[in-house]
Parts: C-alpha cells; sequence; structure tokens
C-alpha cells in the first residue's frame, strides 16, 4: 500500500471519529447559539458510562454473545443523554437564551469544571478498560499494514450518524421545523412552534451524539480524568473551519483537519500540533465565518 | 491521642482552616507540618499523583504510629514528632503551583514541602523555595535542568532524574545482545518526551553506532488516538519502537498497538511503563522491555536482598489498604519521606532534639544517604542536592498460573553506571560515551 | 470631571498602597498577582464595550512574559522599567499587525480566531526546546534603577509597581472610554451598522482597541513572569485566556476599578478552594462562576453604576 493511501485511510478513520464528536457541538450551537463547552464533559461521561455498561454487561454473562457490548455502548451514549441532557438544558443553559455569545461559553465553562470533578466522585481516578468491542471485529489487512476492523467501524458510524442527522433534519417535518428555528427562532414562535421543546430536543441530541463519540472511543482507550478537555479543542477546530451550526461544514471540516493531520504525521510529524491550527487559520482568512456558513440578515 | 480527640482535634483543625485568612495556623512543636504537591485530578492524577500519596498516606500512617517499620526506622514520625500533612493538587500549571507554595510556606507556615511531578512545576518552584528559605523535597519529576542550570540551597530532590532511565534501556539492550538494525519512537509532544527520546537516540548513538533513526514521532500529549502514528510505525518497520508515554497515553498505546500487531514486527521498549502493568496486565504483551525509573514495583520486589523487609512491610501494607500492588510513584514518594524523615532525625541529633530550622534540614540532607524500599538513594550530585539511585530493566511475561503479569530476565543497574558522575551534565555525559560510569 | 478623576486615581493608589504595608507575604504575592492578570483583563474590557471578546489574550501575555525573559536572559537587562518598556513594545508591535485582521471579525469568530492565534504561540513554544519547551524557563528577580532588594522588600517593591502601573493604566483606559473613540466604541456595542453609517470606522476603533488590549497583555505578562520568576507556554493556553475572559465578565464592561476587585475575588477564590477542597476545587470554581453569572449578569460594575444611577 502506498504512501498516499495509507494516509487516506488513516486520515478517514480519524474523521470518522472527529466528526461523530463535532456534529453534535455544531448542532446544539446552530439550534440553541450556545457554544458548548461541556461538550467535552458530556464526551468523558459517555466513555465512562460505556466502559461502566459494557463492563457489566460482560460480567453478567455477555461472553455468550459478545456483540451485545455494542448496544450496551450506545444504550449508555443514550442514558448520559436522557439523563443530563434535561438536566443542563432545562435546568441551566434555558436561563441564557438570548444573551451575549461569550458569556454562555462561560457558563458551560462552569459546567465544564463541574463535571470534571463529579466525574472523579463518581468513578474515581482509576482508569476503566473495555476492549472487548475493539478487537470483536478482528484484522483488516491492507498491503503491509494491518488494521482493526474497528476503525472501520468509526467510519461506518460516522456516516450513519451523519445521514441520519442530514435526514432527520432536511426529510422530517419535525427535521423542517428545527431548521425553521435555526433560521429564525423568533419568527418560527410566532408561528406556533414550540421552540422550547425544538431546544431541549437538540441539546439532548447533542449531548447523545458527545455521548457516543465517548461511547466508540472508550475500547480503544484507558478511560481516566482529563479526558474531556483535549476533544473540545479539536472539535471546536472542526465546526470553526466548516461553519458554526452547519452539518455538512462539520463532515468537510472534519475530513479536512483528519487527512491533513494523517498527511502530516507520515510526511512531516514535526507539524503535527500545529496542523489543526494551521487548516483553521487559512479557512477564516478566506472565510471568515467558516465554510458552510449562514448567512445573517444584519438589523439596522 | 485517641481516636475522640483525634477528631475533636480534626474539627478544630478544620474550624481554624475555614476561619481562613484569620491566621495561619502554626504547627506545634510536637508536630512536624509536610505540604504534598500532587496530582489530584486531570491525567497524571490516576498514573502518578494519586497512588503516590496513597503509598504516602500508608507510609505517614505507619510512621505516626511507630514501631511499624524495621530499624532505622522504627522511631515515631520524624524524630517523635507527629506529621501531619497539608495535601495540594498539582493540577493547574506551574503559575499557580507558585502561587500556591507561596501559600503553603507563608499561609500554612508548613515545615516543608515534597512535591511535584510536573517537571515545569520542579523547574518554576525552586527559586521561590530559595526566596523563602523554605525548606522543599521534589520527589518525582524527570527534568536533568533543575540542578544543572541552577544551583539552590533549600531544594533537594530525592530521585533521580531522568536520564537513567533511557540508558539503562539502551544498556539493556547491550548486555543483552539484541541485534538493532533501526529505531523509531513514539514520545510525548512535550518536554519529558522530548528529552526521553534525546536521551535515548544520544545513548544509542554510543552503544548502537550503526542503529538508523527512524520516525520520531510525537503526538499531542493527550491524543488518545494513535491509529495513523501506528501505520506510520508499521510502515517504517523499525526493529525497536521507544516510548516514554505514561498513564492514559501509555495504555491508549498499547492497547492500539498491540490491536495491530506493532509488537509482533518491532521490539518495543517502555521507559517509564512499569505503572500501567496492573491495569492491563494480560493486555499488556510478553516481551516487552520496561523500565519503572528506578527499582520500583515489580522489580523491588523481585530484587531480595537485605531490603527485602522493609520493602515487604511497605508493599503489604499498600496491597491491603488499595487491592492493588504499588508501582512506581509510591516508591518515590516513600524515598522522599524516609528521607526527610532521616534528615530531621540527623539534624535533632545535632541540635540537640529540637525541631530542626530550615537552615538545619538543609545541612543535613545535603549529601545524605539512606536506604528506601527502591534501594540505597544518595544525594551525590548537585553539590549534595540532586539524589541517584540505583535502576532496573525487565521483560514482561504473563504467569498463566498466578494470573498475573511478571517482570523476568531483571536486570539491575548501579547507580553510578546509569547516573552521570557529580559535575557533568547528564546530556555531555551521553555524547561523550558515559566517562567515569562504574558497572560490575 | 478630569478632577474627579484624578481625585479616584489617588485615592485607589493610596489604598492598594495601604495594602503593602497591611497584607501578609502571601497575599500581597497573591494581590500582585491578580492586579497584573487584572491588566490583562482590562484590555478585553476595552474590546468588550465593543461588543468584541478576545478569548487569547493570552498570546500578549505569554508574548510580554517570553520577552522579558529572554531580554533578562539573554542580555543581562534586569531592569524591571526597561522590561516592561521593551515587553509592551513588542506586543505593540505584534497587536498592530493582528489587529486590523482580527477587527473584521465579530462574536464567536473574532474569539475563537484570537484563541486560535494563542493557541499557534503555544505550539510553537512547547516545540521550541532552546526555549525551555513545555517546562518553559526561569527569570531572575528584577531591579528598580539599579536598587536590588531581596525578601519582603522585593514583594513590597514589586506590589507597588503594580499598583502604579494599574492606576495610570486604569486613568487612561478611563480617559480612552468617555473620549469620541471610547463612545463610539460603546455605540458599536449597541449596533454596528448605526455607526458605520453615521461615519465612524468600526474597524479603525476595534483595532485600536485591539492593540491596547495587547499592550496591557504584554505588561501584565512581564509582572507576573517578574512575580512568579518562570514562564512557560501554559501562559498562552486557552485555559489562561478564559480565566482572563472570566476576569472581565465578573467584573462587566461598565466600571474600570471593577476589573481588578474582580481579579482578586477570583484568586482568593481559587487560592482557597484549592486548598480546602484538594479535591473538587474545579467543582467549587464552577459553581462559583456560575453563581456570579447568574447573580451578576452585568459584573461587579453594574453595583457601583447601579447605585449612581447612572446608564453608561
Amino acid at each position: 500500500m502506498d504512501l498516499a493511501a495509507t494516509i487516506l485511510v488513516d486520515g478517514l478513520i480519524y474523521a470518522g471519529w472527529l466528526f461523530i464528536v463535532s456534529v453534535g457541538l455544531t448542532l446544539v450551537f446552530g439550534v440553541l447559539n450556545i457554544l458548548n463547552i461541556a461538550h467535552g464533559s458530556l464526551y468523558a461521561i459517555g466513555a465512562y458510562a460505556a466502559a461502566s455498561m459494557v463492563g457489566a454487561y460482560f460480567a453478567w454473562g455477555g461472553d455468550a454473545f459478545p456483540y451485545g457490548s455494542y448496544v450496551a455502548m450506545i444504550v449508555a451514549a443514550l442514558l448520559v443523554a436522557l439523563v443530563l441532557g434535561p438536566l443542563l438544558e432545562r435546568g441551566l443553559l434555558r436561563f441564557f437564551y438570548g444573551r451575549d455569545e461569550v458569556l454562555n461559553v462561560l457558563v458551560t465553562y462552569a459546567v465544564f469544571l463541574i463535571l470534571e470533578d463529579v466525574m472523579k466522585l463518581i468513578w474515581g481516578v482509576n482508569p476503566y478498560f473495555v476492549y472487548e468491542p475493539y478487537t470483536l471485529l478482528g484484522d483488516v489487512e491492507m498491503g503491509p499494514l494491518f488494521y482493526v476492523g474497528y476503525d472501520f467501524a468509526v467510519i461506518a458510524a460516522a456516516i450513519i450518524v451523519g445521514l441520519a442527522v442530514w435526514l432527520s433534519l432536511n426529510r422530517t417535518r419535525m427535521g423542517k421545523v428545527v431548521l425553521a428555528v435555526i433560521h429564525d427562532s423568533e419568527m418560527s414562535q410566532t408561528m406556533g412552534v414550540n421552540v422550547q421543546r425544538i431546544y431541549l430536543g437538540a441539546f439532548m441530541a447533542g449531548a447523545f451524539l458527545a455521548a457516543l463519540g465517548g461511547a466508540l472511543t472508550a475500547p480503544m482507550i484507558s478511560v481516566t480524568p482529563g479526558l474531556g478537555v483535549n476533544v473540545i479543542i479539536v472539535a471546536f477546530a472542526v465546526v470553526i473551519i466548516g461553519g458554526l451550526g452547519s452539518i455538512p461544514g462539520a463532515a468537510i471540516g472534519a475530513l479536512m483537519v483528519g487527512i491533513s493531520r494523517a498527511a502530516s504525521v507520515h510526511m512531516l510529524p514535526e507539524a503535527e500540533l500545529f496542523i489543526i491550527y494551521f487548516v483553521m487559520a487559512i479557512v477564516l482568512l478566506f472565510r471568515p465565518e467558516g465554510l458552510f456558513a449562514k448567512t445573517q440578515a444584519r438589523k439596522i | 491521642m485517641n481516636s475522640t480527640s483525634k477528631k475533636f482535634a480534626g474539627a478544630l483543625t478544620a474550624l481554624a482552616l475555614a476561619a481562613g485568612a484569620a491566621g495561619p495556623v502554626a504547627a506545634q512543636d510536637d508536630t512536624f507540618k509536610i505540604g504534598v504537591i500532587t496530582f489530584l485530578s486531570g491525567q497524571a492524577a490516576e498514573s502518578f499523583g494519586v497512588p503516590a500519596w496513597n503509598g504516602g498516606k500508608v507510609l505517614v500512617d505507619m510512621l505516626n504510629e511507630g514501631g511499624k517499620l524495621p530499624a532505622p526506622y522504627d522511631q515515631k514520625g520524624f524524630g517523635g514528632m507527629n506529621i501531619e500533612v497539608v495535601l495540594v493538587d498539582e493540577a493547574g500549571g506551574a503559575t499557580k503551583q507558585v502561587q500556591e507554595f507561596r501559600n503553603l510556606v507563608q499561609r500554612e507556615e508548613v515545615d516543608a514541602v515534597v512535591g511535584y511531578v510536573s517537571s515545569g512545576d520542579c523547574l518554576a518552584v525552586p527559586p521561590v523555595a530559595d526566596e523563602l528559605k523554605a525548606f522543599t523535597i521534589l520527589y518525582d519529576c524527570g527534568t536533568p535542568r533543575v540542578f544543572e542550570d541552577n544551583t539552590f540551597e533549600y531544594v533537594f530532590r530525592t530521585a533521580a532524574h531522568a536520564t537513567m532511565d533511557n540508558v539503562s534501556l539502551a544498556r539493556y539492550l547491550k548486555s543483552r545482545d539484541v541485534a538493532i538494525e533501526s529505531f523509531a519512537g513514539l514520545n510525548q509532544d512535550y518536554a519529558w518526551g522530548q528529552d526521553s527520546w534525546a536521551d535515548f537516540t544520544g545513548a544509542m548513538a554510543q552503544l548502537y553506532p550503526d542503529a538508523v533513526v527512524k520516525t520520531a514521532l510525537f503526538p499531542k500529549f493527550g491524543a488518545g488516538q494513535y491509529g495513523t502514528e501506528i501505520s506510520a510505525l508499521l510502515r517504517e518497520r523499525p526493529t525497536l519502537v521507544h516510548s516514554s508515554n505514561w498513564g492514559g497515553d501509555l495504555q491508549g498505546f498499547v492497547i492500539q498497538a498491540t490491536a495491530r500487531g506493532l509488537h509482533e514486527r518491532s521490539q518495543i521498549v517502555l521507559s517509564a511503563g512499569d505503572h500501567v502493568i496492573p491495569q492491563l496486565q494480560q493486555k499488556m504483551p510478553e516481551g516487552i522491555y520496561l523500565g519503572a525509573r528506578g527499582v520500583n514495583g515489580l522489580a523491588a520486589k523481585a530484587r531480595g536482598g537485605e531490603l527485602q523487609e522493609l520493602t515487604d512491610t511497605l508493599w503489604d501494607a499498600y496491597e491491603a489498604e488499595f487491592g492493588v500492588f504499588p508501582v512506581q510513584a509510591p516508591f518515590r514518594m516513600w524515598q522522599a519521606l524516609l528521607g526527610l524523615k532521616t534528615a530531621v532525625e540527623k539534624a535533632m541529633a545535632e541540635n540537640g532534639g529540637k525541631k530542626p530550622t530550615n537552615e538545619e534540614l538543609a545541612a543535613a540532607m545535603k549529601g545524605l544517604s539512606w536506604d528506601a524500599p527502591s534501594g540505597r538513594i544518595e544525594m551525590a550530585l548537585a553539590d549534595g542536592h540532586q539524589a541517584i539511585q540505583p535502576n532496573a530493566i525487565g521483560t514482561t511475561k504473563w504467569n498463566a498460573e498466578k494470573g498475573a503479569m511478571e517482570l523476568i530476565d531483571i536486570e539491575y543497574f548501579d547507580s553510578r553506571c546509569v547516573n552521570p558522575p557529580a559535575g557533568v551534565k547528564s546530556a555531555d555525559w551521553i555524547a561523550q560515551g558515559f566517562p567515569g560510569a562504574q558497572c560490575d | 470631571m478630569r478632577t474627579n478623576l484624578m481625585l479616584s486615581a489617588v485615592g485607589a493608589f493610596v489604598l492598594l498602597a495601604a495594602g503593602a504595608v497591611l497584607l501578609p507575604d502571601w497575599a500581597m504575592f497573591l494581590c500582585a498577582m491578580a492586579l497584573a492578570k487584572g491588566l490583562v483583563s482590562l484590555g478585553i474590557v476595552g474590546m468588550m464595550r465593543g461588543g468584541l471578546v478576545s478569548f487569547g489574550q493570552g498570546l500578549y501575555y505569554c508574548l510580554g512574559a517570553y520577552t522579558a525573559t529572554l531580554v533578562a536572559g539573554q542580555l543581562g537587562v534586569s531592569d524591571i522599567f526597561l522590561l516592561t518598556l521593551l515587553s509592551a513594545g513588542v506586543c505593540l508591535v505584534v497587536g498592530a499587525l493582528f489587529g486590523p485582521l482580527l477587527a473584521g471579525y465579530r462574536g464567536i469568530f473574532f474569539a475563537m480566531l484570537s484563541l486560535a492565534l494563542s493557541m499557534v504561540l503555544y505550539g510553537t513554544l512547547a516545540k521550541l526546546t532552546v526555549l525551555g519547551g513545555t517546562d518553559g524557563l526561569n527569570i531572575g528577580a528584577p531591579t528598580f534603577f539599579g536598587w536590588d532588594p531581596e525578601g519582603r522588600a522585593l514583594q513590597t517593591a514589586l506590589y507597588l509597581y503594580v499598583a502604579v502601573l494599574v492606576v495610570v493604566a486604569g486613568t487612561l483606559m478611563r480617559i480612552y472610554f468617555d473620549s469620541e473613540q471610547g463612545l463610539i466604541t460603546l455605540a458599536t456595542r449597541d449596533n454596528e451598522l448605526r455607526v458605520e453609517y453615521l461615519g465612524a470606522s468600526v474597524r479603525t476603533v476595534m483595532s485600536y482597541n485591539y492593540v491596547f488590549g495587547a499592550v496591557l497583555g504584554g505588561i501584565g505578562g512581564t509582572i507576573a513572569a517578574l512575580a512568579l520568576g518562570h514562564v512557560d507556554p501554559e501562559f498562552a493556553f486557552w485555559t489562561t485566556s478564559g480565566e482572563f475572559v472570566f476576569v472581565a465578565i465578573l467584573a462587566g464592561y461598565l466600571s474600570v476599578p471593577a476589573v481588578f476587585v474582580a481579579a482578586i475575588i477570583l484568586e482568593m477564590v481559587r487560592s482557597f478552594s484549592n486548598l480546602y477542597f484538594p479535591n473538587t476545587w474545579q467543582l467549587a470554581l464552577g459553581i462559583f462562576l456560575l453563581i456570579v453569572i447568574v447573580v451578576l449578569p452585568n459584573g461587579l460594575g453594574s453595583l457601583v453604576r447601579r447605585r449612581k444611577g447612572d446608564a453608561t
């Protein structure tokens, strides 16, 4: 397998992961106009929940049907969304709608700090491992290289997530209502849309996607404190590149970052740390609002 | 003190603390108050900070009870004084640590500070310690720069710096006659990873001058995902892959690398890898060469000899309390606290049994040597301020009977074989081919 | 008005100077650091008046700190006045380069782009092993026109120096805020297009605000470096910048002294929660942030203004 193909495959695997962790962020921003730093915490909680859930699954005799652990991972992500989604949105964020964007960033930063310690109180500092799902799908040999089947499952998951989000926004009645709220929430409200419910739904969907990202990552890593902080910055970069609030933008942003990072690791390892900011700076220089940003009416 | 009055005293202390700025709680003459700074949150909490303090707590409790440890550590507390601890989280960066250090010394009026895992903190704190004339022990951090770039009066490091980790690895390869045509590295992208890789390539250039250096990868600290890096390592096919990763970064790398068969294609060597064994167990592949930054953890347990009783006492107490065996971090905390105990008692023997001042403590600590579970610690470098200690490298082997990962083929290196002699900078020492090294 | 301002400036200085006598060592150090960071946040407040918040002031904080450290280390300059001037100069130049570029961005994009710039500096410094990499560099104690104090004298001198800087910078910024430019900034906050139609250049005004922020950031960084004796790339990390933003939000854009009060409050809260809740200090800090945001939506400054019944 030549270098270009390796870069492409590595880039796609990383991009798939990036897309899953950033699409929820862009969705929440699109609807609620909140750039959610606590997205990183939701990711970490998803990873912890999946680790506990899969651990419990195997402890209760899941060995007979190990593939059930994938269901356990998804259920874990759902649980996180069902518990924390309403708690954060109804309990806190709704008091800040319409306030300054940057103030909202600070609100979610406070949530991030709080959740960091809450996770420590719940799960302690010892690492959790759930590697069974990682090796379950076998190896894939590509030329001289081995990949883990799970890597490709992540790409597949990213595609499914992307399609599901896109279809439900563009092909269902509810989705169109959500798009209307993204475009102009005041106007939607006057047209009789229950904007509160849309906000809650969108935030829960975002929380689910964050937790799913964490759940899917859990088998490849050891789940330890401090997991969320690294994710949030890359996810930010991806959605800024793609244009805040744009789903296709998140996909393109993830691909750009994923492939340029892979190219850098293979060809110029020294530049790996910068590459993401470099892509972001270049894109913003030419497209100040990101690649796929919605145009905004300016009020005089 | 019985437990009720202890609780009462605890509540009083808490009350006094809650009163906050009202005034510092000056330590009594029958207590020795130490400030302990270590990671309680963030990524280094799980691998270093928390196990280190777990170990510290076990030791402090045993010392406060007295008579629990074999001689010369059978005296209660520090020279009969009760040990009291103020614990501070190291997370938050060097800026915060300098402030917290001042608070510990000036507000809490601690008698000594023991702390710092992060090299950045270890560079930032010493100038302040000297300014405040506060006796300070750096117990864990690795960078040789602390005493090679500066001299300090009141600051001591009771653990060897990181140079020996990678020199020992190279010596282990050489003494086992491992053929190495090429090697590559995957290290975290910050000072620790960069320095470790530089030391390792330097040592290899001396011992394996013909080995080719292939790619040097520096993924971001806390990256978690190593898919692309592993592809690059698989493509390059180096004979050996070196990594100084630790904690979650090391666990993630090992899990992902073994799933893709990197360990079958290249020999993996881990300069600080022992601390992930209890967590990874069978997931850690066999045949990995790894070190523990000293004769720590499994290597200390397997060593035998006259330190066996001391090691076993602490090992068993730790295992009983936390359900897992101690790895490198608690060993370094133990050697720091035992060194402090030795210094306090030496100073008291000289000043007629009074609680020693910072000056007396510093004078006692200078050039001191003492026994710890990790071997003989000697404050031999930097005019008696920097310790050297023996090191060990071993090979992982799964013991199916016991259901536990073990280290086999352990080789023990004398302190003076893998540490530079006094007055020589480690980078120069490696570059000049280890002049003055005493290996048996 | 001017006399009032001068009187309050003198009053503020007397109050701060009293601290040099009354405060214990640790508190004086804490206040010196808080005031230095407050200077950086004052720069953000200047931008906030125009509706922009920079999430990347760590860039100038770090640049100032490294400039001072390198000049001190390489050229052997230890005079605090010279070091401050040099760092401020470097930040002025860099700020003047980026200012006009960034002044075209608004809202979250301005915030994120400024953040990206400071993260690039962070990444570069982390890579540069000659500059100590992530471990950073040490810087010796400063001298004051050849005077070389130690111990309490040094801390006091440093503290008084920051106090002077804070009063001077605060007064100058207040004069700037009340000037034509400053009022245009405030008008921009309400409606940018309206300001443009009235014939003022929002871009120019924002560039000025940005450059002032850069210089203040550089000065703050220099003081912090000299007080700590150590710099590392963390100075440019996003969490550092986030703290500056938090102080600015806590203070609000209405009052200059509020910025420094806010900075001191944050340092106190952090220091004590870190000591008394070593395992849950982030939780404590997070809850504190939330309470402040909920209780004081317009910042501490709004308390003062509300009492005066003054809307601006």
